[in-house]
């Protein structure tokens, strides 16, 4: 029969997934809807339709924006809108779990854990998908996956955000330098949105291989039962 | 457990489920309410903004050799009707641009009056709201001296600038924009008669476009011909203090 249930989750990690989940959402299609505004990329301090663009898409269609039909006004105030709730979250998410230990607990790699032996073994675990783990805490891969998603992808996609903004770049010219310009910040901007949809699928791949009921409730209430050790 | 759960069925849960979140979306934004929410969410970005950016703090300046080779055009590119074409073919000789409303002496400058006062030249980021960049070298006399020259009355917080041409051409809606009064006194705000060296193209606005740095591209009206010193929005046009803001929902407020 089934395993023990076992306390996973708390409070801060479950409330901020499920608000940070909609808002990440929502961020993404209103921002597709706001590069529909001119679907050309560049590196650098400037860039317009009269200069080599290293990316230039169709508009994306109705089906992937906020709102579906085009307004680039909407789309902004959507964006600027939830802009808030996303950069707000996630600070207190972050300040919350460094000054609680969930951070040093639960994601910080140990020396162990990222000797080259230990990582192979997981990535083959993980090539077999094999994710019935025993053990109550996150694996290797995951640790690395959610510290580049905190540390990296999110901080990436407000910093880059701020930096578009003219008003911004008045108040922190050390921004625009930060990455090189305004076009280079909304460039990177694009690609860390493009990587924060790429996590969204892999995660939401692996919770469905990984017992989707099981993974989705111990999100919700906390609690997780753990395989059957006779199995 | 995860045998239940099809391939099929979670495309087919997930394309549901977009849907559902899109037509939810979609029915938000047609609420007056939410879109409220969300422009209070804008007006705490103004507030936010205003206080962490000093009155005087200065757009980039860039050196010449970092200018876009080509400064794009946008907007109203040809101003329609016969007056503009007069202005051009007398080569903006009979331009004037007035000032009045809340002012002590109302004005009216001809560009050889602009040309002699004090200049300032500065080279900076044009930023389009639709997220193009293009940088180029503005010269133009500061804004503030106009204001000066003018006797600006303290009743005044905004000014509005009203332009020759009909945005959409025949049939269009007159063109106009405003500002406070914080970016009308900053140093870089300046009514720009050269573009890179030259006088500023018809494309670009000729004979007089205003620079307001801090703000996307909309705000910088174009062919101005008056600034009209006002203590409130309301009555003006469509009272949002713009042609955008007035019919396409943007913001008045564009420093993000």
């Amino acid at each position: 029969m089934a395993g023990q249930m076992i306390f996973r989750h708390r409070m801060s990690t479950r409330v901020w997934h499920w608000i940070n989940a909609t808002v990440m959402v929502v961020m993404f299609m209103s921002g597709l809807m706001v590069f529909n505004a001119h679907p050309r990329l560049y590196w650098g301090h400037f860039g317009s339709s009269h200069d080599p663009a290293w990316l230039e898409l169709p508009r994306f269609p109705g089906w992937a924006t906020i709102p579906t039909d085009y307004s680039l006004a909407l789309g902004r105030l959507w964006h600027f809108g939830f802009a808030w709730i996303f950069a707000f979250g996630f600070l207190a998410y972050l300040m919350w779990s460094l000054f609680n230990g969930h951070w040093r607990k639960d994601v910080a790699l140990s020396r162990t854990e990222v000797a080259p032996s230990n990582l192979w073994h997981d990535i083959k675990k993980h090539a077999r998908l094999d994710f019935h783990s025993d053990d109550t805490r996150y694996n290797p891969l995951q640790k690395i996956t959610y510290s580049l998603v905190l540390f990296g992808l999110i901080p990436l996609l407000i910093m880059t955000g701020l930096t578009m903004s003219p008003g911004m770049n008045a108040a922190m010219p050390w921004l625009v330098d930060l990455f090189g310009g305004r076009q280079s910040a909304r460039s990177l901007h694009f690609i860390a949105a493009f990587g924060m949809l790429a996590f969204f699928f892999v995660h939401i791949a692996l919770v469905m291989l990984a017992g989707p009921i099981n993974e989705v409730r111990s999100m919700i209430t906390g609690y997780f039962r753990l395989p059957d050790p006779k199995a | 457990m995860s045998g239940l759960i099809t391939r099929r069925g979670l495309i087919g849960g997930l394309g549901v489920g977009s849907g559902l979140l899109l037509s939810g979306c979609d029915r938000l934004t047609k609420t007056p309410g939410f879109i409220s929410l969300l422009e209070k969410a804008e007006s705490g970005n103004f507030a936010i903004q205003r206080s962490l950016i000093e009155r005087g703090a200065l757009a980039r300046e860039f050196r010449p050799e970092q200018r876009s080779p080509v400064f794009k055009a946008n907007g109203t590119r040809m101003p329609v009707g016969e007056s503009y074409a007069r202005h051009i073919a007398e080569n903006f000789a009979n331009w004037r641009l007035k000032i009045d409303g809340l002012v002590a002496r109302p004005q009216a400058f001809s560009l050889p009056q602009i040309m002699a006062a004090p200049q300032r030249t500065q080279i900076t980021r044009h930023d389009c709201v639709e997220g193009w960049s293009a940088i180029g070298k503005w010269t133009g006399v500061p804004l503030k001296l106009l204001l000066d020259a003018s006797g600006l009355r303290d009743t005044a917080k905004y000014l509005v600038f009203h332009c020759a041409d009909l945005y959409g051409g025949a049939g269009g809606r007159p063109y106009y924009e405003s500002i406070d009064m914080i970016d009308a006194l900053h140093p870089q705000t300046i009514m720009a008669w050269a573009l890179n060296d030259q006088k500023v193209p018809v494309g670009n606005g000729a004979p007089l476009r205003l620079r307001v740095e801090r703000q996307l591209g909309y705000k910088h009206a174009k062919y101005v011909e008056r600034i009209e010193a006002v203590a409130s929005l309301d009555g003006i046009y469509g009272g949002k203090g713009g042609y955008w803001e007035d019919g396409h929902g943007y913001q008045w407020y564009a420093g993000i």
